[in-house]
């Protein structure tokens, strides 16, 4: 099911939380939720799930305009980052809740449930209290019991950031099968970049109460509309410099009126090469420190801007190293005045 | 000295001081157990009799037919029933209230609540008794139960309980299709299970074991509770104490039966209260 806010604005204490947004979640396809913590993130998903109601605006599912209606009637499914199971029920008659709730008779209820078990691989379990289960196994039951009622929309807020690395890995890969196997309209919010980037067919960043960008992930990570969403992607940072005299753009095919008009560059760890001719660098520096975890080599370049971090550099380095950095001009943003992207490359895509 | 041996005594002390908590908590049921098969002799003879020879068992007939312990005990039955069970609902609904819902004047009327527990209980005994008896009820079964059905202390100690269920838990329930009514009894009450057995515990060995107002409401013997009843053994010629106790070793074994019964719960509610995340 579609999902439409229009206008939306909710306040907290005289503090504006979203302020005037409005987006489209598209039928059968995960959407995340991204942004620093504080960003409404979890408000947004509250207001979908009718577990709070904007001050402004109007909530559609569908057609239908369910911003009058709460929790009960809009009946959504919705994953908690603290699982929210019930402690004194089974992980059978957890998932069954739901059902119970809608008066299921309940040989069916058993039957629904255990086939929601299987499809979250918990069926082992069934019979077992959740606080005899690991934190994954936790999720999973969680997760089962979101479907139960077959929800035409499943909502999940940060439901990974309690489980470890090597589980959160593994669970959202989980939960990006699931998606894909009951085709439910996904809203998933959370903090962690990497994460929405993996599982994302859409992903929106928010920030101080307003959609920064809502793009596909490629999209929002080659392709970012302002200083804030090029920053909040990628590991390591991207590095962003001020433009000044020092940095040398004369060899790249770039717009003098763009380049005129841009305030802020900023070029990605991975897209820095080492150049041996000083015309074709944008700067030169010296080599402050190189990390080596694996196979990622990290080098930081002191120069006269700032500090670079390049990771595409090779093991070939050491302290104290003299470089020239170069980099491709479809590699480089611009930013203006306002942080806004004014060129992203020569096609300015 | 190792660490085992150290240990060791650490251990040995520490049962020493818990048996003798145990023997001075259990000595007043013995002696009470041991008076109830003794002569009127043996109950009163220096150097005390703990054991006596041969059981007069014929002190329970004895004891038993000098009032109408069947009707007390009914009474006792009936009137600690419905109290507890009247305190549990109210308690439930207005700890839910002050917990989950939000409406005007709530903390205020909730530290008024709290308030009125700084009144003590026998400074209520006259009012309640006179709004009794102008209302008629006196030597009613109303009476015995209408001034316990709602108790400040037990709203405050399950308002803590359910507070401490997080609101996740609530959010869950309402998206799952739980209105606040379900989610209360399906979901809050057995997740504060441990609380309420404590509550009712109190509650049931309160009113059990009342003694005061059941003998200022009743003046008629048909509505006596059981420990009113045991002053039939108290004449002006002095106490029959191997028959006062007698009877006082039946009235104590119905609560022993419940606490044995509620306790197991209580352990229950406990293991089943605690949740990971």
């Amino acid at each position: 099911m579609q999902v439409t806010f229009e206008n939306v604005k909710k306040v907290f204490d005289k503090n504006v939380v979203l302020d005037d947004i409005s987006f489209e979640i598209p039928e059968s396809e995960l959407v995340t939720i991204l942004g620093p913590s504080g960003c409404g993130k979890s408000t947004t998903l509250m207001l979908i799930s009718g577990l709070m109601f904007p001050e402004n605006g109007r909530i559609l599912f569908g057609d239908k305009d369910v911003t009058e209606m709460d929790a009960m009637e809009r009946k959504v499914g919705m994953v908690f980052q603290n699982y929210a199971l019930y402690p004194h029920l089974s992980v059978l008659e957890n998932i069954m809740f739901p059902l119970k709730m809608l008066k299921m008779p309940k040989d069916e209820r058993v039957e629904r449930a255990m086939e929601l078990a299987k499809l979250v691989k918990i069926e082992g379990q069934v019979n077992q209290k959740p606080g005899e289960l690991s934190g994954g196994q936790q999720q999973r039951v969680a997760i089962a019991r979101a479907l139960a009622k077959e929800p035409s929309l499943l909502l999940m807020d940060e439901p990974l950031s309690n489980l470890d690395a090597r589980l959160r890995i593994e669970m959202r890969e989980e939960i990006r099968r699931i998606q894909e196997e009951t085709n439910v309209t996904t809203v998933f919010v959370t903090h962690d970049q990497e994460e929405a980037l993996s599982i994302s067919d859409k992903i929106m960043v928010l920030d101080k109460g307003y959609i920064q960008q809502y793009s596909s992930p490629t999209d929002l990570y080659n392709k970012p509309e302002n200083l804030f969403v090029a920053q909040f992607l990628g590991t390591p940072i991207i590095n962003t410099l001020t433009m000044t005299e020092a940095l040398n753009l004369s060899s790249l095919a770039i717009d003098p009126t763009i380049l005129k008009k841009a305030k802020t560059v900023a070029i990605r760890p991975e897209n820095i090469f080492e150049v041996k001719d000083e015309s074709e660098a944008f700067i030169k520096g010296t080599v402050r420190f190189v990390e080596v975890i694996g196979k990622n080599v990290t080098v930081h370049v002191d120069t006269e801007i700032g500090d670079i971090v390049a990771t595409d550099l090779g093991f070939i380095h050491e302290r104290g190293d003299e470089i020239m950095l170069g980099v491709n001009e479809e590699d480089l943003l611009l930013f203006d005045d306002q942080d806004l992207t004014i060129q992203r490359g020569v096609s300015n895509a | 000295m190792t660490q085992k041996n150290k240990k060791r005594i650490v251990n040995t002390l520490l049962y020493a001081i818990l048996t003798i908590g145990a023997l001075t908590m259990l000595l007043p049921f013995f002696w009470m157990i041991s008076t109830s098969f003794k002569t009127a002799g043996q109950a009163v003879a220096m150097p005390p009799v703990w054991i006596p020879k041969d059981l007069q068992i014929s002190n329970y007939e004895k004891a038993l037919s000098m009032a109408p312990f069947g009707r007390y005990f009914l009474n006792s039955v009936l009137v600690t029933a419905i109290s507890t069970t009247g305190e549990l609902i109210t308690t439930i609904l207005a700890a839910f209230a002050f917990s989950r819902l939000e409406f005007y004047g709530k903390n205020v009327l909730f530290v008024l609540l709290i308030s009125t527990m700084m009144v003590p209980g026998e400074l209520l005994t006259i009012p309640n008794f006179v709004t009794l008896s102008k209302w008629q009820l006196i030597n009613t079964y109303p009476s015995l139960f209408l001034p316990f059905l709602a108790n400040v202390f037990s709203i405050y100690i399950l308002k803590e309980a359910f507070e401490a269920i997080p609101d996740e838990i609530y959010y869950a329930a309402k998206v799952d299709g739980s209105s606040d009514w379900r989610y209360l009894w399906t979901v809050m009450v057995p997740m504060a299970k441990s609380s309420i057995v404590s509550i009712a515990i109190l509650g049931i060995v309160g009113s059990w074991n009342s003694f005061m107002w059941p003998l200022i409401v009743t003046t008629e013997q048909s509505m006596r509770t059981l420990p009113v009843g045991l002053q039939a053994f108290t004449t002006e010629a002095g106490t029959q104490f191997e028959l006062l106790m007698a009877a006082s070793t039946i009235v104590v074994i119905p609560m022993i039966i419940v606490y044995l019964f509620l306790q197991k719960n209580i352990i229950e509610g406990l293991a089943s209260g605690g949740s990971k995340g």
